[in-house]
């Protein structure tokens, strides 16, 4: 499947840009993510636990960053593997362009899982793909913008809710 | 008066009280002291190198006893295929090795790559999740049209592309064909998609492996159609061992329609196990896995070609198929879409030319093979429903069309190489006409109409070929195997009977309807008789069933040992009254001398047998048991007039069924009820097909319906009441009860005329024409199509 969507973010392009590269970030705005280590020109591995129709799984998996343009464009890849309940990749092409209000980030994401995920869920995945897609972006501009009341993860350690920005900039309050 | 015993009474099926009381013994139900259990680690990628299986982790975990993987397998035999088919320019067809495990690539979505062997099935299944396989995935071929074009991957690489064969038959007739097209009068051209199917027999496969050490002996339990050709295939082409070192059980199997048939990884992966291991090894397939593991079925795309002349005679018919053959050749996979299917492109017509073209493809799916009528039903569904086509675009009534061009002299030998022994095409056309009330067909269109629904009727005929046959010629088409039965008639010494037959009842009923058979030939009660089966260490090597064969193949069998029991026992009962042999009648269970009161009842002969005190030792031997092979001349032909009706609703797309008629000759008629049982399911699997299953891959080969959410079998409320009748009868000539076969018929039979109903509905609303929709007619397609 594939979807295509945007998002107007309240910050620069170079800082949405470090937000991307930044594991703690993704940690926080993928779906379900658990774990999420290393960095931006290795690779991350992380841990996510998602529910895709009656399949609940843990994927463990790699993301990779490619086609780097900083700071106007990038490709996010991953690929995940669910146990006996198969695997899921994805991709994002994501372009960054300036506007009056800071960025307009635009997406073009596919995603393919196979296995039981497939065999049991198959009808769900286009929704399903497009639900964490439209929750990854709308948490990622939301840490971005800075967190305050809106911060996404409200489990997470207070440091982290003060928003990404500030905390880019060394604001230590 | 209808019998109430023998042949002709509707005796009631004396399984079915073991089946429906919870007492059945199916081989899930058997479990060994010291019994392991195996989890297969399958593939959720469709193709892909498989460069190593890391079992490390796994092999420590609690309960672990051994991870198998292809590397245990390299020195094992290739799964066998039962059928080499020589393609149209004389060469042999592409065949692959068929390993028990993956090894080295992985070609198909659930195809099996590591065993893990535990204590439990659960400890089994957790030391799985720690196996990594590393693997890089390849491209996969889906389409089969994709999979023979020229930069496709390859499936397997070491065969010459995806193309498994290019067959064409009767490949003589080629440039006939092509004349008689070329000089037509008019030309009727089909495409159509016969859907792939999921078998799904209500009882998944489950196989049990067994070792015993002290006699190097070897035992499995499967859910086998035909325990002695697993045998064979399993012992001689795959592990190796000798026959008289392996006895395979097939207790009572909860439905099989062909995919029963096969021989399957599972069943050599733990019979080989259980000798490494030195355990019992049991292996029950779960629902998800009988989806990707158990073959499936159809699975042709077609192009049809209908010629007639002037006056609407059928003068030829060209077919070019695409046969899937999925990812490897399963055990008749390169026989069914050629000598079940081409043999079949007459159908109940008077064709002279008839040429048969079909190419069989790799493509990185579950394998595809026999399935209920197994090539028949896409022979039948293409040929019935270009001659629908052709009534329409001609203008003229779709039966007068059929009857115009009916083969009314038998026998007949069509184009395509096969016999009709017997049949008469306008009698059963007759009668379905009478049964279905074709008279008010119009006041119930009307009816509809006035509801805003429209109402359709199809109609269509069918011919099939039961009992294939003779060994000796299915031997030059390219059978690794003989077609003959066996059946050994035991009598005990106080009468009753033990009849061990080759044949395997897993629904059709054998228990019941054989004993039928032998009571009506010595004249004792049913209840005195019991058939033996689906054991190679109790019956003699038999065939199994599928193809519709076990009555008028391994009845037959039974037919010839029980008449040789019967000649022995007139010697004896001769012998006992002091007269001579020549004047012994058997009726009734006694023995007479014709002309006289004296007579001896059938128990003090089988006493005599077995206590010859008072005997003809020095001419015959003790005992009364004899055996007989039998092979058949010839196929028979059972054949039929089915139709249906519909009424569907413009505005959804919905089609509800109202009626279905099927008249059908069978030939003589063991047991009515069984036979209209064996219809109706027929039937509903042929409604299923045509109006809601269909199996579906996505591009990178990905089973999406793997699951009863996604693939949809037919339930009470999807099919009609059926009216159905055998009572128009052309006994076969060849086999000693006049049989022909009635399992596969109402599957073959019943697509066409489901499809010419629903189209004749569209057509006959003011709306848009439509000439065909593939099935299943879901109310999407209808809707979509009527748009």
């Amino acid at each position: 499947m594939e979807l295509k969507d945007e998002r107007d973010i309240a910050a620069p392009p170079q800082a949405v840009w470090a937000a991307l590269l930044d594991a703690d970030v993704l940690r926080q705005c993928v779906p379900g993510c658990t774990e999420m280590d290393g960095n931006a020109d290795d690779g991350f591995t992380a841990t996510v636990v998602q529910k895709v129709g009656p399949v609940k799984a843990t994927f463990k998996g790699e993301v990779t960053l490619s086609d780097m343009k900083p700071p106007y464009s990038l490709t996010i890849a991953g690929a995940g593997k669910g146990g006996p309940a198969g695997f899921a990749s994805g991709g994002a092409d994501v372009v960054l362009t300036p506007s009056e209000t800071g960025t307009l980030l635009s997406y073009d994401v596919n995603a393919k899982v196979g296995g039981k995920i497939a065999q049991l869920g198959s009808r769900l995945i286009d929704s399903f793909a497009s639900k964490m897609a439209d929750q990854f972006f709308d948490d990622f501009k939301k840490v971005v913008e800075g967190g305050g009341e809106d911060a996404p993860a409200a489990d997470a350690p207070a440091e982290e809710k003060k928003g990404w920005v500030k905390r880019l900039i060394g604001s230590k309050d | 008066m209808p019998k109430d015993s023998g042949i002709g009474a509707s005796s009631k099926r004396r399984e079915d009280v073991r089946f429906l009381t919870g007492t059945g013994n199916y081989t899930d139900d058997i479990n060994i002291y010291g019994q392991l259990h195996v989890h297969f680690l399958r593939a959720d990628v469709a193709h892909a190198v498989l460069n190593g299986v890391d079992t490390s982790a796994a092999e420590g975990m609690p309960g672990v006893q051994r991870i198998f993987t292809g590397a245990d397998f390299e020195a094992v035999g290739s799964i066998p295929c039962g059928w080499l088919i020589t393609d149209r320019h004389g060469d042999p067809m592409q065949e692959p090795r068929h390993p028990v495990l993956a090894h080295g690539k992985i070609r198909h979505v659930g195809e099996p790559i590591c065993a893990v062997v535990a204590d439990t099935l659960a400890q089994a299944r957790d030391a799985a999740e720690a196996i990594v396989l590393d693997y890089d995935a390849l491209p996969a071929v889906i389409d089969m049209k994709d999979a023979i074009g020229a930069d496709a991957p390859k499936v397997h690489d070491d065969l010459t592309g995806n193309l498994c064969y290019d067959w064409g038959f009767v490949e003589e007739n080629r440039q006939a064909v092509d004349d008689a097209i070329k000089g037509a009068a008019h030309v009727t051209t089909l495409e159509l998609v016969n859907n792939r199917l999921i078998a799904n027999p209500m009882e998944p496969r489950v196989a049990v492996g067994e070792y015993n050490r002290a006699d190097d002996f070897h035992t499995l339990h499967t859910t086998s159609q035909n325990p002695h050709v697993i045998r064979l295939l399993m012992g001689a082409f795959v592990l190796g061992i000798p026959e008289h070192k392996l006895r395979v059980v097939a207790p009572d199997v909860g439905g099989g329609f062909g995919t029963k048939i096969f021989h399957y990884q599972e069943e050599a992966f733990v019979t080989f196990a259980a000798k490494a291991l030195n355990r019992p090894v049991k292996w029950t397939s779960t629902r998800s896995e009988a989806f990707m593991s158990d073959a499936h079925g159809r699975d042709h795309v077609t192009k049809i070609e209908l010629a007639l002349d002037a006056e609407n005679n059928f003068v030829a018919v060209r077919t070019e198929t695409y046969a899937n053959m999925g990812a490897y050749l399963s055990t008749f996979a390169s026989c069914t879409p050629t000598w079940l299917h081409g043999t079949l492109m007459a159908g109940n017509y008077k064709t002279p030319h008839i040429y048969v073209n079909v190419k069989a493809v790799f493509t990185n799916t579950v394998p595809v093979d026999a399935y209920r009528g197994a090539g028949r039903p896409e022979a039948t569904f293409q040929l019935e429903r270009v001659i629908d086509m052709a009534a329409h675009e001609l203008g003229v009534d779709p039966i007068a069309l059929r009857r115009q061009n009916f083969i009314t002299e038998f026998p007949y030998a069509t184009p395509v190489a096969v016999e009709y022994d017997t049949g008469d095409y306008h009698a059963t056309m007759d009668k379905l006409i009478d049964i279905a009330d074709f008279a008010g067909f119009d006041a119930r269109r009307a009816e509809s109409e006035a509801k805003g629904k429209l109402r359709g009727l199809g109609v269509n005929c069918y011919i099939e070929a039961c009992g294939i046959a003779p060994s000796n010629l299915v031997g030059q088409l390219g059978a690794r195997a003989g077609l003959y039965d066996a059946a050994t008639v035991r009598v005990n010494a106080t009468g009753s009977i033990s009849v061990m037959v080759g044949a395997h009842s897993h629904g059709q009923g054998h228990e019941t309807s054989f004993p039928q058979v032998i009571s009506e030939m010595i004249g004792i009660p049913e209840d005195q008789i019991d058939i033996v089966h689906g054991d190679t260490s109790k019956i003699p090597f038999g065939m199994g069933t599928y193809g519709s064969r076990s009555l008028a193949v391994c009845g037959s069998a039974m037919v010839r040992a029980a008449e040789k029991v019967i000649n022995k026992a007139k010697k004896i009962a001769a012998h006992l009254m002091e007269a001579s042999e020549g004047d012994i009648e058997l009726k009734d269970g006694r023995f007479s001398v014709a002309g006289t009161d004296k007579s001896v009842a059938w128990g003090d002969v089988t006493l005599a047998a077995y206590v010859p005190h008072n005997y003809p030792l020095t001419d015959i031997e003790p005992g009364l048991e004899e055996t007989a092979f039998y092979d058949p001349a010839n196929f028979t032909y059972p054949s039929g007039a089915y139709s249906c009706e519909v009424e569907l609703d413009p505005e959804t797309g919905h089609v509800k069924i109202e009626r279905f008629c099927a008249a059908d000759d069978f030939g003589n008629i063991i047991n009515p009820m069984i036979v209209s049982g064996q219809v109706h399911g027929g039937i509903a699997q042929g409604i299923g097909q045509a109006m809601m299953e269909g199996c579906a891959y996505d591009s990178d080969g990905q089973l999406l319906s793997a699951s009863y959410m996604d693939y949809a079998m037919p339930r009470a409320g999807d099919v009609p009441f059926y009216t159905v009748d055998h009572s128009c009868q052309t006994p076969c000539t060849h086999n000693p009860l006049g049989v022909k076969g009635c399992g596969e018929a109402g599957a073959i039979g019943s697509p066409p005329s489901l499809v010419n109903a629903v189209l004749d509905a569209i057509n006959s609303g003011p709306g848009k024409k439509v000439a065909h929709i593939n099935m299943p007619l879901t109310p999407s397609r209808v809707w979509a199509a009527m748009q």
